[in-house]
């Protein structure tokens, strides 16, 4: 035992690299970012022409807004994007389940799946367009398709990540079949499905914005491409700015359906 | 409800788990299977309540259920194996839903094994929000709640730290003191099989053939008293004795995955 004078404490080195919530920097840096955008458009250092003020940006999204034609490219844009999306989720879904399920599904469905899958969707629309025409079918069609191979690969190995104890417990206890699949399997496989929901969600705004830029008279996709072969660059962000905060809605509703679906864990 | 082994073997490929088992299993006895890891006690087990077909023999049983008994045979798991999305009282009910029964004796059966196993007041809670211990209750209430005839239970206790794993010993031997059942429990413990085996079972590695049979003659009620510890001390020698090289062979061999 040494002298009380003589001990020093241990040097502490536990500090850091455990995440703090901080809630106002981020609103901090996106409105700094934004000051700072406008500052140097005030200054004359960005053309006009080629990067608009935010405040150029805001004020043309505001006329749109009044003259209905925000209103008029959102509406043709949610009407391809939402049933694309539908149908395109409710094919993939019962195809990945019954993949997950069922040995001859799976032994028949992945090989077709992982050939297709790396095709891009979109290379594809010209072929959607010889068979549905120019219209809003060969659209619709393309955002379902592409939609539709994600969420079978998803929606198959979420099945699959499923313990295989806790259907050897429902074995064990005499469960049937229908209740097996009803009360574990795909219980156990939402949070995979819906994970797939978020990115089926991005690739359907993608094909959406890609499909409407192809062909169609309105749309976001359609009316961008517009703006910026006019060279109205603001009305072009206007644009931007509105699939983004599309983009934004639909992650939040997603992370609200699996806060509710998925409140156990 | 009695039990026969009958020439039970099993293989998996090119592996032999399980040679020429041959095992008579008396009504309401409790029967521990023991050895060193990889000498197929839990294949054995799996092939005793159905949920595997052995490659060669059979298991049959003689006399019948009571009615009451709606699973006649049931597992314990070692990890538990409860559904995450259902509440404590769900994962009881899981096993009586898809059984004839009017909701109001579901209900009833659900809290008894729930009073039963002291988890009365964690009804609406969720797996994850318990400790080990209490998951492991909930796994033997929704295995009470069937009222089995045989009950077979897979290491219930491994995945517990030790004192959790002395709780819930002297959980089991209370309720085993109320609910007859025939009972086989594999483990590696050679301290819970000297506490709450009839007989234990040693089998031997690679393949998993029966060693030895030790029977306990001492009531498993009348076990903690102390003058029979140094009897439950001889049975535990004698088990490491029989164990210790195989455990050692398997401690030191190369795994295959």
């Amino acid at each position: 035992m040494s002298e009380r004078g003589d001990r020093r404490p241990v040097p502490f080195r536990g500090g850091g690299f455990a995440p703090v919530p901080r809630r106002l920097l981020p609103w901090i840096v996106f409105f700094v970012l934004i000051a700072a955008w406008q500052a140097a458009s005030s200054a004359g250092l960005l053309p006009p022409l080629f990067m608009p003020s935010p405040a150029a940006v805001i004020d043309a999204l505001y006329g749109l807004w009044r003259d209905g034609t925000l209103a008029q490219n959102l509406g043709a844009s949610l009407g391809r994007i939402i049933p694309g999306w539908i149908i395109g989720t409710a094919a993939g879904l019962a195809a990945g389940l019954a993949m997950g399920i069922f040995s001859a599904a799976r032994a028949a469905g992945l090989p077709i799946v992982s050939a297709l899958f790396p095709i891009p969707k979109i290379a594809l629309l010209p072929l959607l367009i010889l068979w549905f025409g120019i219209g809003e079918p060969s659209k619709v069609a393309t955002i379902a398709l592409g939609v539709f191979f994600p969420t079978v690969i998803s929606a198959y190995s979420a099945c699959d990540s499923v313990p295989r104890n806790l259907i050897r417990m429902g074995q064990s206890f005499g469960l049937p079949a229908t209740d097996i699949v009803a009360k574990i399997v795909l219980p156990g496989a939402m949070p995979g499905i819906l994970a797939g929901f978020r990115i089926s969600a991005s690739v359907a705004l993608l094909l959406l914005v890609a499909a409407e830029m192809i062909g169609a008279q309105y749309g976001i996709g359609a009316f961008v491409l517009t703006a910026g072969n006019l060279m109205q660059t603001d009305q072009l962000l206007a644009g931007v700015v509105v699939l983004s905060i599309l983009g934004l809605l639909i992650s939040w509703g997603l992370g609200t359906l699996e806060r509710s679906v998925l409140r156990w864990r | 409800m009695p039990l026969h082994v009958e020439r039970v073997s099993h293989r998996y490929g090119a592996v032999e788990a399980l040679d020429g088992i041959e095992l008579d299993i008396a009504d309401g006895e409790t029967v521990v299977l023991i050895g060193p890891s990889g000498c197929g006690k839990s294949t054995l087990l799996g092939i005793l309540g159905g949920l595997l077909q052995p490659t060669s023999g059979r298991v049959t049983l003689s006399g019948a259920p009571t009615a009451e008994s709606l699973n006649p045979f049931t597992y314990i798991f070692q990890d538990f194996a409860l559904l995450p999305w259902r509440s404590v009282a769900g994962n009881v009910a899981l096993a009586l839903e898809h059984r004839a029964l009017g909701a109001a004796e579901r209900t009833e059966r659900v809290a008894s094994a729930l009073a039963l196993t002291g988890l009365g007041e964690f009804a609406t809670a969720y797996p994850k929000q318990l400790s080990g211990g209490m998951r492991q209750r909930v796994g033997i209430a929704r295995a009470l709640v069937v009222r089995p005839a045989v009950l077979l239970l897979d290491e219930p206790l491994s995945a517990l730290d030790a004192q959790t794993r002395e709780l819930l010993m002297e959980d089991l031997l209370a309720i085993w003191a109320r609910e007859k059942s025939t009972r086989v429990y594999v483990t590696h413990n050679l301290e819970e099989a000297a506490r709450l085996a009839d007989r234990v079972v040693v089998l031997s590695r690679r393949p998993g053939r029966i060693r030895d049979v030790i029977g306990i003659d001492v009531p498993v009620a009348e076990r903690g008293r102390t003058e029979h510890a140094g009897l439950l001390r001889d049975v535990h020698r004698r088990l490491w004795s029989l164990i210790r090289d195989e455990a050692a062979t398997a401690d030191r061999e190369i795994q295959h995955v």
